[in-house]
């Protein structure tokens, strides 16, 4: 808070405040109120009122430098702690195989240098050998370390962060000054921030307002001669604050950092201000299946039985099979086959127990049980020699394989209940033993709770769920029912990720997705929103315009959110602004005119005490309003997920009608307090 | 209001809406290059030999910038060549009263009021245009910017319907058609309509008749005869209604019983006003695919209209306390500047009417209203024009609150804001307010102007609240090309000053054509954007909510910054009016 105080007074000078016209032209209100506190002749009430009004002009100022000056303050603490991150480290530049001990700041694009256990690495850039755990609770504020490797899609280092373990080559790509921390610390900061598309757009709107309002102000000095009233410059300039859109006009730089503050905290970095809003305007979204709608992987889901075979012997086997598979789906074979049986867990660490890994030849996994002496079982077969029992699972076509190179036969019934579950979306894996098929274990994937409500709410709003994944239609088809998507690409290849935004965009949507991958970089350069996920490329980081630092690519849904919310604070506290002029006018027309026309007394009907009174409290009122309304403008107004008409009668009731009645209240509210305190 | 009051407003109201569809419908053709009319036998080869004519090529389609030219082409010509005409009067045949031609001033001014469809008379018809400057200069102009202004419309709509890149339209086709189509031909049946209720359309000299019972004047002599002024008027009297124009063949308007005799003929002829502002919502509907959007900006125009009327009557007709108090006053209400066969309610209705449209007719001194009575049509004028408005531009005008309507509150539904899909960028924003901008600034300069030098103040017929009124009303009516005054102001006085007729006329250069440009750049940055396909997220531009979104925006953005200048007009003056002080 003190800061922003200080801040507030710093900010009044003219050259910033220019950027701001309404608030410009109430600074400007401010000091000829002022100067008039010296110049004119005092009236029958004395200076008193003119010296408050000019008091209440400065604080109108003041009060909006001081939202701004909040809204920044907030990224500040940020801001420092990112800086500490960047602190000048030393670079092992490797040139010509020497290595050379430079300042970070000093390396250019396309430096290779070294990194080694306890080092921070210097600047952004790409591994190209070796690989590394490194720490980088300095930016994602997550302590637990990731993993970084040359090649594949984690190959990404962002400077600042700390090497702890192994060494790593990395290639710098970032310009100097323009890495991921310097964008960061003068995102948070809110330094070199440009206005966004429609904040000039509404600027604009509140200068032509303030222009007409300078106008109304003006040439009521000629009107006033006319009929014999004589306006006093300071009343004039009261009556022009008053109706200038003050309210919006010195909180909407506040709603702006607030609004891309609030993705900070999310810990989604936006490289615009423009991405923000772009990101409320968004109507598809591309969503990735894993991850995204499902849980990471698949899990096991039914047991179905081979004639001959009970449930249990089923499950009973599938877990056997399963026990030293250490892949999520083997381990939900294991689960469900305790939760449905209540068999446990065996140790597979006895000797005459071999585990079978998965093997892309085989494309089966299994256990090969040894008879206890190791002597030969009865079975046949090179390994089988000494095996007395073997169970296998995997696709259905090598098991088949399989069970017929063991002179079994695989069962039509089997071969129905595998085609059901691919038809279902499920992916089937058969369960042998030797030349017996025992049925089949049914995978599926999960999708996430809640998330179908979600799309159902995004629904609401007008914004359309393309699912994209690599599963074969059938199965893609079903899981995009069961999550409740609106749409989905099945073998979907980056460049039909690409292709379909661009037919998106054509139809006139604007398209948000998540990538992390190289291959992903087309796409997320070509969507209105990408969002690249920080564990991703650096590829992909660059060609997204936000990067989500948890890397959880459910988080665009709070992005479209916040980007509405943005717009919706601003419209909102507009429409406010506007409205409150009709009770403004109510206050002050007859506290000019009453002196000269008794008769319009009737027009006073707030029943203010006095003529200064009224205007005194309309000033006040305009300059607390702001002060008022900075939570509101920093937390942004309450967003829920409903139709366009919906939202839209809800915040006309509340900031139209609201912004019609409250200020009627507060004004005669405070002419009370003014005349019990003496003040005129 | 009597019973009979509220039948004949519901009357009105009804026919109004009954005609808007086939009307609108019709417009879709005449608007449209290839449209099919009935008409089209007759009419499509004068139409195509007329095109070949003035050598133009009707399949060729203007961007913004070669659309604007064509318009201020065809108004500066057709202003000069008014201006000619009633300066040449003395010289120009059907001058049977060998009327002289007119002043610079005057001429300029009067040339500038018909070019933009303003109809400001700074002179008495009959005893100062012969029938030929009526029947050339006057009536062509009337009929001309009628056209420019349906036209503009027409460019503005499609720039918001189409994704064409840059094209609007063939500027000239639009004019050709409009005339050929819509005005000629209503105005031929309306024209025979009016003849049968009385009104003349003949080149006779003015008759004299001798009077009933001679007066006798403060001088001592006796007036025994009265000049009864004759002419070719039912022509006129029907385009000067459907086209929105409102200058009147006769100094009293529509007034006179020669220009509207009959309350039949007053009622159609209020009916005609509307008409085609009406229909062009309709329109507006129909080209951007979204009927239930053209009905909400008609009611919205409705919902101000019937307001506006409630009130203006019943401050009619509640009358003047201080003649009541006398026992003065007649019965039902304020008679004062009114035609008996017309009646209070009859005459209030008409002059909110004409303010409501950029007409500018009238049938009732709006100078003698009372005060609440008169500030409704100045309120009205004030407003823009915007309910029904004057053909095309009521619809343009309305136009520019819905895109600032849709920005302001667009915003609350969380995207940026889009206007039938179509994003509103700083552009259209600059764009919309430069107009509202330049219309503020017009009559709050001009008034501020007059009202603090000595020309301003000669030229008052009142004193007080009451003559600040009539130069508030005088640079409101020439800014928003209304015409009508509040009667009273003389604005050629007989001392030769020329600074009333000048101010005036360049009120209605800027109230036209400073807001046309803007418009026709509004429509050329509209036409290029991509139209995203609506969903439940799309802000919503038809229904109760939009209609009672875009009547608070016309409130409070368009007339709220005329509420201190009328606070010193006729707001003050009611309040005096109560108190027993008069003006």
């Amino acid at each position: 808070m003190g800061p922003a105080i200080v801040d507030s007074f710093r900010k009044l000078d003219p050259r910033i405040m220019f950027r701001n016209p309404v608030m410009f032209v109430t600074l400007v209100g401010a000091v000829l109120t002022t100067v008039s506190i010296f110049t004119s002749s005092p009236g029958p009430a004395g200076q008193g009122f003119v010296i408050q009004l000019a008091i209440w002009l400065w604080f109108t100022v003041l009060f909006a430098n001081f939202a701004e000056a909040m809204a920044e303050g907030r990224g500040k603490a940020q801001a420092d702690s990112l800086r500490k991150a960047r602190r000048d480290t030393m670079a092992r530049r490797i040139h010509n195989g020497v290595e050379t001990l430079v300042a970070a700041s000093q390396l250019d694009k396309d430096d290779l240098v070294v990194c080694e256990a306890g080092d921070v690495i210097p600047s952004d850039g790409e591994v190209i050998d070796g690989i590394a755990s490194v720490d980088e609770a300095a930016i994602t504020g997550e302590s637990a370390p990731v993993i970084r490797e040359s090649g594949g899609d984690r190959s990404a280092v962002t400077g600042g962060t700390k090497v702890i373990s192994d060494r790593i080559v990395i290639r710098i790509t970032a310009e100097k000054g323009n890495t991921f921390l310097d964008r960061m610390i003068s995102m948070v900061e809110g330094a070199r921030r440009q206005k966004t598309p429609n904040e000039i757009a509404l600027t604009i709107l509140l200068s032509a307002l303030t222009l007409i309002f300078l106008l109304v102000a003006v040439t009521l000095k000629p009107f006033g001669a006319y009929a014999g009233v004589d306006f006093s410059i300071p009343v004039l300039i009261a009556l022009l604050v008053c109706l200038i859109p003050t309210t919006i006009g010195g909180l909407l730089s506040a709603i702006g950092i607030s609004g891309i503050d609030r993705l900070i905290r999310r810990n989604v970095m936006a490289t615009s201000g423009r991405a923000v809003e772009a990101a409320g305007d968004v109507d598809v979204l591309l969503l990735d299946k894993t991850g995204t709608i499902t849980i990471g992987n698949r899990m096991a889901s039914a047991f179905t039985p081979a004639p001959g075979v009970t449930e249990h012997q089923l499950a009973d086997a599938a877990q056997l099979a399963s026990l030293a598979d250490e892949t999520p789906e083997g381990r939900s074979i294991v689960v469900l086959a305790k939760e449905k049986f209540n068999i446990r867990a065996r140790e597979l660490a006895e000797p005459h127990a071999v585990f079978v890994p998965f093997t892309a030849q085989t494309r089966m996994s299994g256990v090969d049980f040894l008879a206890e002496d190791g002597s030969a079982g009865k079975g046949g077969g090179a390994p089988a020699a000494t095996t007395v029992r073997s169970i296998r699972k995997g696709a259905a076509d090598s098991v088949k394989a399989y069970v017929q190179s063991n002179g079994g036969e695989f069962p039509d019934e089997v071969s129905k209940a595998v085609e059901a579950a691919s038809r279902a979306g499920r992916t089937p894996l058969v369960v042998a033993e030797r030349r017996r098929v025992l049925g089949v274990v049914e995978l599926k994937d999960v999708v996430k709770g809640g998330i179908k409500e979600r799309f159902a709410q995004l629904r609401k709003m007008g914004i359309r769920t393309v699912m994209i994944t690599g599963d074969n239609p059938l199965t893609a088809a079903a899981i995009a029912a069961e999550a409740g998507v609106d749409d989905f690409m099945a073998q979907a290849t980056p460049e039909d990720k690409l292709r379909r935004i661009r037919l998106e965009q054509a139809e006139g949507h604007l398209v948000a997705m998540t990538g992390d991958g190289t291959n992903d970089a087309p796409a997320l350069a070509q969507a209105d929103v990408g969002v690249a996920m920080n564990t991703g490329t650096q590829a992909a980081r660059e060609a997204g315009n936000m990067v989500d630092l948890d890397s959880n690519p459910t988080k665009l849904i709070e992005i479209v959110e916040i980007g509405k919310q943005l717009l919706m604070t601003r419209g909102s506290l507009t429409t406010f602004s506007i409205a409150n002029d009709v009770a403004k006018y109510f206050a002050i027309i007859p506290a000019l005119l009453m002196a000269t026309f008794p008769a319009i007394v009737p027009l006073n009907v707030m029943h203010l005490a006095s003529p200064q009174s009224a205007i005194l409290s309309a000033v006040i009122f305009n300059a607390l309003i702001i002060i008022a309304l900075i939570p509101l403008a920093l937390r942004g107004v309450q967003y829920r997920p409903l139709g366009a008409v919906a939202v839209l009668q809800r915040n006309l009731l509340i900031f139209g009608l609201g912004g019609l009645i409250l200020p009627f209240l507060g004004i005669k509210a405070i002419d009370m307090a003014i005349v019990a305190l003496g003040l005129v | 209001m009597s019973n009979v009051d509220w039948f004949s407003f519901a009357l009105y109201v009804g026919l109004v809406a009954l005609i808007t569809r086939p009307l609108g419908l019709y417009l879709v053709q005449v608007l449209d290059a290839n449209g099919k009319t009935f008409l089209d036998p007759v009419v499509r080869p004068l139409e195509l030999l007329t095109y070949r004519l003035m050598g133009v090529d009707h399949n060729e389609e203007y961007d913004w910038k070669r659309y604007t030219m064509a318009m201020l082409l065809v108004s500066a010509v057709s202003c000069v060549f008014t201006y000619a005409i009633l300066r040449l009067q003395h010289v120009l045949p059907l001058n049977p009263q060998g009327l002289p031609a007119l002043g610079e001033a005057l001429a300029f001014n009067t040339a500038v009021s018909f070019t933009t469809n303003t109809n400001w008379q700074s002179y008495v018809g009959e005893s100062t245009m012969s029938y030929f400057s009526q029947m050339v200069a006057l009536t062509l102009q009337n009929f001309m910017s009628a056209a420019v202004g349906i036209a503009i419309a027409a460019a503005l709509v499609r720039g918001i319907a189409w994704q064409s890149g840059e094209a609007l339209g063939n500027f000239w086709v639009d004019l050709v058609r409009i005339a050929y189509y819509l005005l000629l031909p209503v105005c031929v049946v309306f024209a025979v309509f009016l003849v049968s209720q009385g009104v003349p359309q003949n080149f006779r000299p003015y008759d004299t008749a001798r009077l009933v019972e001679p007066i006798r004047l403060a001088d001592g002599t006796s007036v025994e005869t009265q000049s009864i002024a004759q002419g070719p008027v039912a022509s006129q009297v029907a385009i000067k209604m459907l086209g929105t124009n409102g200058g009147g063949f006769y100094n009293t308007n529509a007034a006179h019983p020669y220009e509207n005799p009959t309350p039949l003929s007053n009622f159609v002829q209020m009916l005609s006003i509307f008409a085609i502002g009406s229909a062009l919502t309709y329109y507006l509907g129909r080209i951007t695919r979204n009927p239930g959007h053209g009905w909400a900006v008609w009611a919205a125009m409705m919902v101000m209209f019937v307001a506006a009327v409630v009130v203006c009557g019943a401050a009619e007709s509640r009358g003047n306390p201080l003649h009541q108090a006398l026992g003065l006053a007649v019965a039902d209400g304020n008679m004062e500047g009114k035609e008996v066969r017309f009646g209070i309610f009859a005459s209030s209705l008409f002059a909110v009417i004409t303010t409501s449209a950029s007409c500018g007719a009238v049938n009732a001194m709006h100078d003698s209203f009372t005060a609440l009575g008169g500030l409704v049509p100045l309120f009205m004028i004030e407003l823009g024009e915007v309910v029904i408005g004057g053909v095309g531009a009521g619809l343009y005008g309305m136009l520019v609150f819905v895109i600032l309507a849709v920005f302001i509150a667009g915003l609350m539904v969380g995207r940026t804001p889009e206007y039938l899909g179509k994003k509103i960028g700083a552009y259209d924003v600059k764009m919309a307010m430069l107009s509202l901008l330049v219309l503020c600034g017009s009559i709050l300069g001009f008034t501020a102007w007059a009202s603090a030098s000595e020309w301003g103040t000669a030229g008052l017929n009142n004193s007080g609240p009451h003559g600040f009124s009539e130069m508030l009303y005088a640079y409101s009516s020439a800014t928003g090309n209304n015409g009508s005054a509040f009667a009273g102001l003389t604005a050629t006085p007989a001392n030769g000053d020329i600074r009333y007729n000048l101010t005036l006329g360049l009120a209605m250069l800027i109230g036209r054509f400073l807001m046309i440009v803007p418009i026709l750049a509004l429509a050329g940055s509209l036409v290029r954007k991509k139209v995203a396909p609506p969903s439940p997220g799309t802000f919503p531009v038809s229904g109760a909510t939009f209609v009672v979104l875009l009547v608070g925006c016309v409130l409070l953005v368009g007339a709220l910054n005329f509420l201190p200048a009328l606070a010193l007009g006729p707001i003050v003056e009611h309040f005096l009016n109560l108190q027993g002080r008069m003006y």
